[in-house]
C-alpha cells in the first residue's frame, strides 16, 4: 500500500505523519509537493497538519486551490482513502470534500493539549481497529477547531454515521462534540486531533496506531491479500 | 479601474468569539452601550477593468470561491470607479 504525505508551503506534521506510517506499518510513503498534478500511484493521501500559506484569509482557504488538491478530489472520487489531520482537516472542508467548517476556538486559545475521543463510528475504513464507544488519547494542537456545520448538515452526518470520532470533554466548541468526521462514502476522513502524534508510548499514547493499521487492513481486504503484519 | 471594497462578516446564526471577547473587554472599560460586537474582515481589490458589469459578476465570484466561506460568513463588496 503505498502513501502520500502532502507537502504545502508552511506545513508542519508533514514529517510525524511519514514517520507514523513508516514506523507503524513499514509501507512505502512519499512526501508530495502542492504543486503535483499526479497522484495516481498512491492508494492513501494524508493531508498534514500545520499552518498552509500562513492560514492567511482562512485556515486552508488558500491550499485548497492548491494544484494537488485537484487530484485529491479526484482520488476522493475514485475510492481512494484520504485523511486530512488538523490543517488538513480544515482544508478539506474548504475544498468540499468534507461538510461544515472549523472555526476559532471558543475559548480563543490555542490549545495544545491530550484529548479523550470518543470513536462514534468504528465501520470505517479508517477505525475498524477500534471498539465502537471506545475511548482514545489522542492530542489536539489548534486554534480553530470549532467544528460548525447547519442543522441540516448535522442531521445527515448523524444519519450517515459520517461522525467518527467526539471529543470526551470539547475543548474548542466544537458542535456536538465533533472532532472528526467521513464524507458520505466513508473514504475521505477529517479530524482536529492528531493521531500521527500517538503512535509510540514515548509520545505518551499509541492510540493512534489504529487508524493507521485500520486503513492497511482495508485497503488489503479491498485487493484480497495476505492479513496485516 | 474600477476599485471593488470587500467586506466580508461572519452570520447572524453563528457566534463571533472574537467578537464577544471585545465586547467583553469594552464593558469592562465602561463602554456599557456597546451591545453586540462583530469582527470582520474588509478587502481592497484593485480591478484592471472599466466594465463595471463584468466586474461585479467576477467579484461575486471570487467572493464565492475565495474570500468568504459561506458556511459561516456572509458578503457584500461596493465598486466604485
Amino acid at each position: 500500500m503505498k502513501f502520500a504525505v502532502l507537502v504545502f508551503p508552511g506545513s508542519n506534521c508533514d514529517i510525524d505523519c511519514y514517520k507514523a506510517v513508516e514506523d507503524t506499518l513499514n509501507e512505502p510513503v512519499d512526501y508530495v509537493w502542492h504543486t503535483a498534478t499526479d497522484l495516481s500511484a498512491y492508494d492513501c493521501i494524508l493531508v498534514p497538519g500545520g499552518f498552509s500559506y500562513g492560514d492567511y484569509l482562512r485556515c486552508g482557504a488558500i491550499s485548497r486551490f492548491a494544484p494537488v488538491m485537484a487530484e485529491v478530489a479526484k482520488a476522493a472520487e475514485q475510492g481512494k482513502y484520504v485523511l486530512g489531520i488538523c490543517n488538513g482537516f480544515q482544508i478539506l472542508t474548504e475544498a468540499g470534500l468534507l461538510p461544515g467548517t472549523l472555526r476559532r476556538n471558543m475559548s480563543l486559545k490555542f490549545r495544545c493539549h491530550d484529548t479523550v475521543l470518543r470513536v462514534e463510528n468504528n465501520e470505517n475504513p479508517f477505525t475498524s481497529q477500534y471498539e465502537k464507544g471506545q475511548e482514545i488519547k489522542i492530542p489536539i494542537a489548534h486554534g480553530e477547531g470549532n467544528y460548525y456545520c447547519d442543522e441540516a448538515t448535522l442531521a445527515k452526518l448523524e444519519e450517515n454515521k459520517q461522525i467518527i470520532f467526539r471529543y470526551v470533554g470539547n475543548p474548542n466548541g466544537s458542535l456536538d462534540d465533533i472532532a472528526g468526521i467521513s464524507n458520505e462514502r466513508g473514504n475521505v476522513v477529517g479530524m482536529m486531533p492528531h493521531p500521527e502524534r500517538a503512535v509510540d508510548s514515548l509520545l505518551g499514547s499509541e492510540d493512534g496506531k489504529g487508524m493507521f493499521i485500520s486503513i492497511l487492513k482495508a485497503w488489503r481486504d479491498q485487493h484480497e491479500s495476505a492479513s496485516i503484519r | 479601474m474600477i476599485k471593488a471594497t470587500v467586506y466580508v462578516t461572519i452570520k447572524q446564526s453563528v457566534l463571533d468569539p472574537q467578537g464577544v471577547a471585545v465586547q467583553g473587554a469594552l464593558h469592562s472599560m465602561g463602554y456599557t452601550e456597546a451591545q453586540s460586537v462583530r469582527i470582520g474582515k474588509y478587502m481592497e481589490i484593485k480591478l484592471d477593468t472599466n466594465d463595471r458589469n463584468e466586474a461585479e459578476a467576477r467579484v461575486k465570484d471570487m467572493c464565492e470561491k475565495l474570500l468568504a466561506n459561506t458556511v459561516v460568513e456572509d458578503y457584500r463588496f461596493e465598486l466604485e470607479v
